[in-house]
């Protein structure tokens, strides 16, 4: 722990509507890191991950990538954090007026500036690494939820990010589809991509992740590596076996 | 601008007269309009196909072509057919015979809103097609309609305006003599323009108010994108 | 009814040259309702609260006041107050696409306000100001959105500038009114303006039509953005 974490995030507070959503939360994720948010729903995983990436901007708080403080009022700052922090949204959140290929390299040529040539390889290289190469002229409207989902990953692989924060990226998902985002997201956390998700997929992350956070009430609870937290007594245990119980999943 | 107390006076009193002769335009001519629009709308939906044919013709048509030609129609082109109009007749009913077209169009939307069970339950009780129409479909129908009919009498407030070209003294014709008297068209019509500003917002407060004493509680349609 | 078949194909081509000006007007209008309508909507729905409140203010101010009450206003006083000189036809097209830019903000602003909001929130993230997002992901969808709204808009200003013989634009009711005083077959003359009307509306709503299919995304209006 000598080192500043990649993403760093001291004392986030916020409030909504007279509500406590976050409560003083602080995490960092380190290189290569894969962490999991668990919890039930509402308890601020979604609103933590919006703050992360300051699309939320939080009361209190500091956020920090590589040790540098950012400041969401300086908007030239905030852009280029913003790009090295990738995020996947649950709906995928997919531009509806551009096919798959031109979402992946929007960004890349209106905020990178790349030239449209380099902007346009670079998108194909993205599409391919998602395994979606043949589907870049189609439309979101076109495209089942895991291809959307694909997609997405690809359009913000492509902004080289740090890190990537992902919130809930299987919950929209019809079962059947789910396998190929989470084969996705493996392929990249062996690669060494540093990552923060929510998600209820507790056997997947289970096996991968190097730490689980449950949340509740806008805090975290619990903390500490699968192996750690998945023993009887813990919350985190009581938790994740009543959805394995509901879905039918094999924990492990 | 010319802001003498004299002026100022002379003023009010020729837009206060206008109007009130503007009101008796605008209320028999919505009162004609929703009648109107309540029976095409309910012709065009239930009525046998040579009168739905009629009734969609008569709706395109009024539709389809400026107000301000209808009036000159009504009251220039009328007499050529024997028929003679005194302004504010001819105001009136073409105000009303307009506005009901467009009023039809929303009756219409909310009779088709209306779904079919409710017909058949209707039927199944006994109610004769007439009764059920009258009794079971137009309230909710009419309920559903009420927004875009009530954005119709705005419409109407404004256009009246219009009755100015066919020689009728309403507020802008009032406002357009005093204005040539005076060449002080940027006071009047400014002026002017509060007095509909208010009639509009009066008639949209008004209207509201209709809506809320009229709603039913889940009944209305959930709107707005998703 | 001779005389009356005679009066009409008499003025005939005297009312093809008042549609050229209708036209024309119409266009310019809807161009300038168009230029203006647009950041008036944005401003509505992304401006700081002062500029809300101005374009709030603008909109309400052209929606509540005729049409010939504006052209009254602007063409006999306040366009000579600001020391402008101009003809007629640029008055009442100017007059029109002031009126039309409220109405067209209100079609805009109810489009943007349809998007979904994570469609803001994912250009955010990829690191695009909102000025960048604007520009390039929510008015590219708005407008789409809008094209409906817009031939609607088309119709109602199509007749709305048949007022415009009032101030001596030499147009399609202007010339039916001096065809008419000449002949006194108004009955017929005015038919026949109807028709003329009649056919701009089908023709332009048609193209409109044609332009919503070109410019359609596959599968987009399939997901309700429409309602």
């Amino acid at each position: 722990m000598t080192d500043s974490p990649i993403l760093g995030a001291a004392n986030i507070t916020k409030r909504l509507g007279g509500k406590t959503i976050l409560d003083n939360v602080s995490l960092r994720l380190d290189k290569g890191d894969l962490k999991v948010l668990i919890g039930p729903s509402g308890g601020g995983k979604s609103t933590l991950l919006q703050c992360l990436n300051l699309l939320i901007l939080p009361e209190k708080g500091q956020i920090s990538l590589e040790g540098r403080d950012i400041h969401p009022r300086n908007k030239r700052e905030l852009s280029s954090f913003r790009q090295q922090v990738g995020m996947i949204f649950q709906d995928f959140n997919l531009f509806d007026h551009l096919s798959a290929f031109e979402n992946v390299r929007i960004a890349l040529i209106k905020v990178k500036k790349l030239s449209r040539r380099a902007a346009s390889e670079r998108a194909e290289q993205e599409l391919a690494r998602v395994g979606l190469s043949d589907k870049g002229g189609l439309y979101p409207a076109q495209l089942s939820g895991g291809q959307k989902q694909r997609v997405a990953v690809a359009r913000a692989l492509a902004m080289d990010p740090k890190v990537m924060l992902l919130d809930e990226p299987t919950s929209a998902l019809d079962p059947e589809l789910i396998g190929e985002v989470l084969a996705v997201i493996k392929d990249l956390s062996l690669a060494g991509m540093t990552m923060l998700m929510a998600t209820h997929q507790v056997g997947f992350s289970a096996q991968l992740a190097d730490e689980f956070m449950f949340m509740d009430q806008g805090r975290i609870v619990e903390q500490g590596s699968p192996k750690e937290l998945l023993v009887p007594g813990t919350r985190t245990q009581a938790f994740c076996s009543k959805i394995t119980e509901l879905a039918g999943e094999v924990p492990g | 601008m010319n802001l003498d107390p004299e002026f100022l006076r002379e003023l009010f009193s020729a837009l206060n007269k206008g109007l009130f002769v503007s009101l008796q335009l605008i209320i028999p001519s919505a009162l004609l309009g929703i009648a109107i629009g309540i029976v095409v709308g309910i012709v065009r939906v239930y009525g046998p196909k040579p009168l739905r044919t009629v009734a969609d013709g008569y709706v395109a048509l009024f539709r389809g072509t400026p107000l301000v030609a209808q009036l000159f129609m009504w009251y220039y082109g009328l007499p050529n057919l024997g028929i003679m109009l005194s302004a504010s007749a001819a105001a009136i009913v073409g105000f009303g015979m307009c506005s009901g077209a467009y009023h039809s169009e929303y009756i219409r939307g909310g009779l088709l809103s209306i779904k079919r069970g409710q017909l058949t339950a209707a039927q199944a009780l006994g109610f004769s097609p007439v009764a059920t129409i009258a009794t079971i479909i137009l309230p909710q129908a009419i309920r559903r309609a009420l927004p875009g009919c009530g954005n119709e009498i705005i419409y109407l407030i404004k256009y009246s305006s219009l009755a100015h070209l066919v020689t009728c003294l309403d507020l802008t014709g009032e406002a357009y003599g005093m204005a040539a008297r005076t060449y002080e068209f940027t006071a009047v019509f400014l002026v002017t323009g509060a007095y509909y500003l208010i009639l509009v917002s009066l008639a949209t407060i008004l209207l509201a108010r209709v809506e809320q004493s009229l709603s039913l509680p889940g009944f209305e349609r959930k709107r707005g994108p998703q | 009814m001779p005389t009356a078949l005679t009066a009409c194909i008499d003025a005939l081509p005297s009312l093809l040259m008042g549609a050229v000006s209708t036209v024309g007007m119409l266009l310019l209008a809807m161009a300038l309702g168009f230029v203006l309508g647009v950041p008036l909507s944005v401003a509505q729905v992304y401006g700081p609260r002062p500029l809300r409140w101005l374009a709030g203010t603008y909109v309400w101010f052209f929606r509540g006041v005729p049409i010939l009450v504006q052209l009254y206003l602007f063409y006999f006083g306040l366009f000579a107050l600001l020391g402008l000189n101009l003809s007629e036809f640029v008055s009442a097209a100017a007059v029109l696409g002031l009126t039309s830019s409220a109405y067209q903000s209100q079609i805009f602003r109810g489009s943007i306000q349809g998007l979904h909001a994570g469609q803001l929130k994912a250009a955010r993230a990829l690191g695009m100001t909102d000025r960048q997002a604007i520009a390039s992901i929510i008015l590219p969808q708005a407008l789409r959105l809008s094209i409906p709204g817009w031939s609607n808009e088309y119709s109602i200003l199509l007749k709305d500038t048949a007022v415009a013989f009032v101030i001596g634009v030499t147009e399609i009711m202007a010339r039916t009114r001096f065809a008419a005083s000449r002949t006194y077959e108004h009955f017929a003359l005015y038919i026949l303006a109807g028709v003329l009307y009649f056919v701009l509306t089908a023709v332009g709503v048609r193209l409109l039509r044609r332009l919503e299919k070109r410019v359609r995304i596959p599968g987009y209006a399939q997901q309700g953005s429409l309602v």
